[in-house]
C-alpha cells in the first residue's frame, strides 16, 4: 500500500523543522513531517542526571539511543574510532519530537547585526572561510519577532545596550534573579558592565495556554514537568497538527532523497516504525535534520545526477561544522550563593560580544544553570584532588558556594571541520553513518582566553575568594550547538543554499536548520534557527500561494 | 509433611552449603557460592568495594562501598556499560596480580595508605608489567573513578547513592518537589 503524494515533506521535527511544518500546513500545503524519535515526556527519565541530555553517561534521555546509532570520529593521525550517542565525541543534540528544544536551556538569543557580516567587520582571516551572510539582521528581524511571540519568550532587551534594534519587545517579562545572579548583576554594574536578564523560551507568566515556570532545578538537560518551557513540540508542531494538513510520522528514519530519471527530486525513502522501507513522494522537500544529519542525508543521496551527493557539486556540504567553544571561569564564595531557584542562568552581559581588541567576535557571558551533583564532581580547581577524602569534602563544602560564569565563544569558521559519510560503518538500518573530522580554528583559543579573563574578573568583583579559569577552544566542535554544514550564500561555488535555504540549482529542495548558519554567533543558536525556519517556511508558503510549484 | 521430613530437608540444605564451600577450597573454584552479582564474581566485588571506597572514602558520611557503588557498577556492566565488561575483567585481574607480586596480598588486604599509593600510581600511568601496557593503567583508573562518581552522585534508581546519601550530604532536597510555585513578581 503506497503513501499518498503530498505537497511537502519535512525531515526532522526539531527547532527548524517544527517551525516550517507550522508555516506550510497553516498556509494550506499538505505536509508529512518525519521524525526519527518519538514524543518525549518528563516522566520518561524524571530528574535522573545520568540519563539527561546534558550528562549522557547512561544514555540520552531524549535520543538517539546507543543500540541503533553510531558515528565515526577521525583523528588527526588518520585513525578512526566508532562512537556511541552517549559518548562525547558523537556530537549529539537530540532525537525526539521537538529535538533539543524539549530539553534545552531555552536561552532565546537574537544574533547581533555584526554576526551577519563578519567578513565586512573583521576582514578575511587566514585559514578561515569567514563570509558575510546573504541576508542581514534586518532581513531576519521579523522572523525573530515571530519566533518570540509564537513560541513565547520572557526577556527585556531594552536593558541590553548592545542588543540589535527590534520593533516589538519580548512578549513576557524577564525572569527574576536568584541569589547568585543578583550578586553577579550588582558586581557587573560596579565594574561598568551592562548586565541584563537572559531572554528565555520559558513562561515567566502563563502564556500560550501553558503555565508559568515554578523554578525548580532540572531546567537544562530535562523536559519541563509543567510545560513552562517552550519548544517546537508544545507550540508550533501542535498548531501544525491542528491545521489538519500535517501528518507527523514518529519513529521513522529518512534514508535517502529520491532523484528520478530526469534528475528531479521526487520524494524520500524511509524506514517506518517497524523498520520497513517505504517511499513518500512530494512536490518539495525541506531537510531539517540538524547540521550533522542534514549533511549526512544529502551526502547519502547519490545518483548519476548528483555523484557526490545532492548540493555537493563543489564539495561544500558538511564543511564548516561549528558549535561553540564554551569558555569562562569558576569562583568559590565564602557564603552560599546557591538558593535552589531555577533555572539558574539569568544574568548576562554582551560587553565582550564583538569589538574586542585583537580577536574576532567574542560572545555573551552569563551565569550558569543549576549544576547537578555528578556534573559538579568534575568541577575542581587545577591541582585539587580528583578523588579521595579531599574530593568528597570539596563536594560537601562547596557545592552551594561555587558559581560559574561562561559563554559561547563565536568560532572562526574552518573549512576542515567537517561531516562526511563513513565508507564502512552503517547504522541499524544499514545507512552509512556520519564521520567527523577536523578541529577548531587555531585562533579560537585567543578569544576564549580573553572571555575567561573577563569572567574571572566578574566573579572576583562579586566576592569570590578563589577563582580559576576554564578555557575552551580546542578539538572538533559541534554537539548541541552544531551548525554551518550547508551554508547559505549568493555564490553557488562557496555555499550550499541560496538566501532562502534552497539548494542551489535544485528548485524543490530546501534546508531549514542550523546547517544554514554562515557563522554561529556568540550566542546559543536555537532562536536564530527558529527564525530561519520562519524565513524558509514563510518564503515557501507565500510563493506557493502565488502559484509557484517549485518545478 | 511430617516432622521428620522437614528436619531432613533443612539438614540437607545445611549440608549442601558446607559441601559447596568445601568444594571451593579443593578445586580451582572462581565463584564463591551464592554470588548475587550480575557480572562481577564475588571476589571481584570485594576488590571493587575496596576500590570505590578509596575513590569516595567514608567520613561523617558513608563512602562508596556503603552507598552501593559496586552494585551500581555491576548493574551497568550488564546494561549500558556492557562495552566495559572486558576492561573490568582484565583490569581487576591485573590489580590483584600486581598486588600479589609486589605485596603477596590481595588489594583489599593492603593497608589504606598502600592502597592509596597504588591508585595514585595507576592514575599517573606509572604501573609496571605487561598487563598495564598502552596506558591501560590510567585508562582503567579513570573508568573506575568516573563510574564511582556516577554511582555515588547519580540517581539511586541505578543501584548506587543508597538512601540518597550524596544528596543528603550536599544538603539537597530529594526528590525534587513539584507543585510549588516560587516565582516572585
Ligand atoms: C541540553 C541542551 C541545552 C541546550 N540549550 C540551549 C539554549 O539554552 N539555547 C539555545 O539556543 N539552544 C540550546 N540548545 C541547542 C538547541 O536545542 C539546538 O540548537 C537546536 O535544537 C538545533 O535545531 P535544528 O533544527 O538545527 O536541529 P534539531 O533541533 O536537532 O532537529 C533535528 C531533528 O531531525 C531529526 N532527524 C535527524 N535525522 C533524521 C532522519 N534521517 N529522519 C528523520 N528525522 C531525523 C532529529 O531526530 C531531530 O529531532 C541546547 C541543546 C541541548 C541538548
Amino acid at each position: 500500500m503506497g503513501n499518498k503524494h503530498v505537497n511537502a515533506i519535512i525531515v526532522g521535527a526539531g527547532a527548524g523543522g517544527g517551525v516550517v511544518a507550522k508555516e506550510l500546513s497553516v498556509a494550506g500545503l499538505s505536509v508529512v513531517l518525519f521524525e526519527r524519535g518519538g514524543w518525549a515526556t518528563y516522566d520518561d527519565t524524571d530528574t535522573d542526571e545520568l540519563i539527561s541530555q546534558r550528562t549522557t553517561v547512561l544514555g540520552n534521555a531524549y535520543g538517539p539511543d546507543d543500540q541503533r546509532y553510531r558515528r565515526v570520529m577521525a583523528n588527526p593521525d588518520g585513525s578512526t574510532k566508532i562512537v556511541l550517542p552517549s559518548e562525547g565525541g558523537y556530537s549529539n543534540n537530540a532525537a525526539c519530537v521537538g529535538s533539543g528544544t524539549v530539553s534545552y536551556g531555552a536561552m532565546a538569543w537574537r544574533y547581533m547585526e555584526e554576526d551577519f557580516k563578519l567578513k565586512t567587520t573583521y576582514g578575511p582571516i587566514e585559514g578561515s572561510t569567514l563570509e558575510d551572510w546573504p541576508i542581514t539582521y534586518e532581513d531576519l528581524e521579523p522572523c525573530y519577532e515571530k519566533a518570540e511571540w509564537e513560541l513565547g519568550v520572557a526577556g527585556d532587551d531594552s536593558l541590553n545596550p548592545f542588543a540589535a534594534p527590534r520593533r516589538k519587545p519580548q512578549p513576557m517579562p524577564p525572569f527574576s534573579h536568584n541569589r547568585e545572579a543578583q550578586m553577579l548583576h550588582d558586581a557587573a554594574l560596579r565594574l561598568g558592565f551592562h548586565p541584563f536578564p537572559i531572554p528565555m523560551l520559558r513562561n515567566s507568566v502563563p502564556y500560550g495556554g501553558r503555565p508559568a515556570c515554578y523554578r525548580m532545578r532540572t531546567c537544562v538537560g530535562f523536559a519541563c514537568p509543567v510545560n513552562a518551557k517552550a519548544g517546537t513540540h508544545n507550540t508550533v508542531i501542535p498548531v501544525a497538527l491542528q491545521s489538519g494538513n500535517c501528518e507527523l510520522r514518529t519513529n521513522t528514519v529518512v534514508s535517502e532523497i529520491i532523484v528520478n530519471e530526469q534528475g528531479k527530486i521526487t520524494g524520500v525513502t524511509y524506514f517506518d516504525e517497524k523498520n520497513r522501507k517505504q517511499v513518500q513522494t512530494a512536490d518539495l522537500i525541506i531537510i531539517s535534520a540538524s547540521a550533522t544529519e542534514t549533511a549526512r542525508l544529502l551526502l547519502n543521496s547519490k545518483s548519476k545526477f548528483f555523484p557526490k551527493g545532492i548540493g555537493n557539486d563543489n564539495g561544500w556540504v558538511g564543511r564548516n561544522l561549528q558549535g561553540h567553544a564554551y569558555t569562562g571561569a569558576y569562583g568559590i564564595f565564602d557564603e552560599e550563593v546557591y538558593d535552589d531557584l531555577g533555572p539558574g542562568a539569568s544574568v548576562a552581559i554582551c560587553d565582550f560580544n564583538h569589538h574586542n581588541k585583537g580577536i574576532m567576535g567574542g560572545g555573551l557571558l552569563a551565569n550558569e544553570f543549576i549544576r547537578m551533583p555528578y556534573l559538579f564532581s568534575n568541577i575542581r580547581p587545577p591541582g585539587a584532588a580528583r578523588w579521595g577524602a579531599e574530593h568528597k569534602l570539596f563536594q560537601r563544602l562547596n557545592f552551594k558556594k561555587v558559581a560559574q560564569v561562561a559563554g559561547p565563544y563565536q568560532e572562526i569558521p574552518n573549512f576542515e571541520a567537517r561531516v562526511e559519510v563513513d565508507p564502512n560503518v552503517v547504522d541499524f538500518w544499514g545507512i552509512p553513518v556520519v564521520r567527523l573530522s577536523g578541529s577548531r580554528h587555531e585562533k579560537d583559543v585567543e578569544g576564549c582566553k580573553l572571555m575567561s579573563e573577563k569572567a574571572e574578573l566578574w566573579l572576583k568583583e562579586a566576592g569570590a575568594v578563589y577563582t580559576w579559569q576554564s578555557v575552551g577552544g580546542k578539538g572538533l566542535s559541534g554537539g548541541q550547538h552544531q551548525a554551518g554544514t550547508c551554508r547559505m550564500g549568493n555564490d553557488p561555488k562557496t555555499s550550499v543554499t541560496d538566501k532562502y535555504g534552497r539548494i542551489h540549482a535544485v528548485p524543490n529542495l530546501f534546508v531549514a536548520d542550523g546547517s544554514l548558519h554562515v557563522n554561529n554567533g556568540g550566542f546559543n543558536p536555537a532562536l536564530t534557527i527558529m527564525a530561519l525556519g520562519y524565513r524558509v517556511g514563510g518564503y515557501i508558503a507565500s510563493e506557493w500561494l502565488k502559484g509557484n510549484r517549485f518545478k | 509433611m511430617d516432622k521428620q521430613n522437614k528436619f531432613s530437608r533443612r539438614r540437607f540444605i545445611t549440608l549442601s552449603l558446607v559441601a559447596t564451600g568445601g568444594m571451593c577450597l579443593l578445586s580451582r573454584c572462581v565463584n564463591p557460592p551464592l554470588s548475587s552479582w550480575r557480572f562481577l564474581t564475588g571476589q571481584e566485588s570485594v576488590l571493587l568495594d575496596a576500590l570505590v571506597e578509596q575513590i569516595i572514602p567514608a567520613d561523617e558520611w558513608p563512602g562508596g562501598r556503603d552507598a552501593g557503588v559496586t552494585n551500581f557498577i555491576d548493574k551497568q556492566l550488564v546494561g549500558p556499560y556492557t562495552r566495559y565488561q572486558e576492561s573490568y575483567r582484565k583490569g581487576l585481574h591485573a590489580i590483584q596480580e600486581t598486588c600479589k607480586t609486589k605485596f603477596q596480598k590481595q588489594f583489599e588486604n593492603l593497608s589504606w595508605e598502600e592502597q592509596t599509593q597504588f591508585l595514585k600510581k595507576m592514575e599517573a600511568g606509572k604501573m609496571e608489567g605487561k598487563a598495564w601496557k598502552k596506558g591501560f593503567d590510567r585508562e582503567f583508573f579513570e573508568l573506575i573513578r568516573n563510574h564511582a562518581m556516577q554511582g555515588f552522585y547519580g540517581s539511586p534508581r541505578h543501584g548506587g547513592n543508597k538512601n540518597n546519601v550524596s544528596y543528603k550530604m550536599m544538603a539537597l532536597d530529594y526528590p525534587v518537589i513539584i507543585g510549588q510555585n516560587r516565582y516572585k513578581k
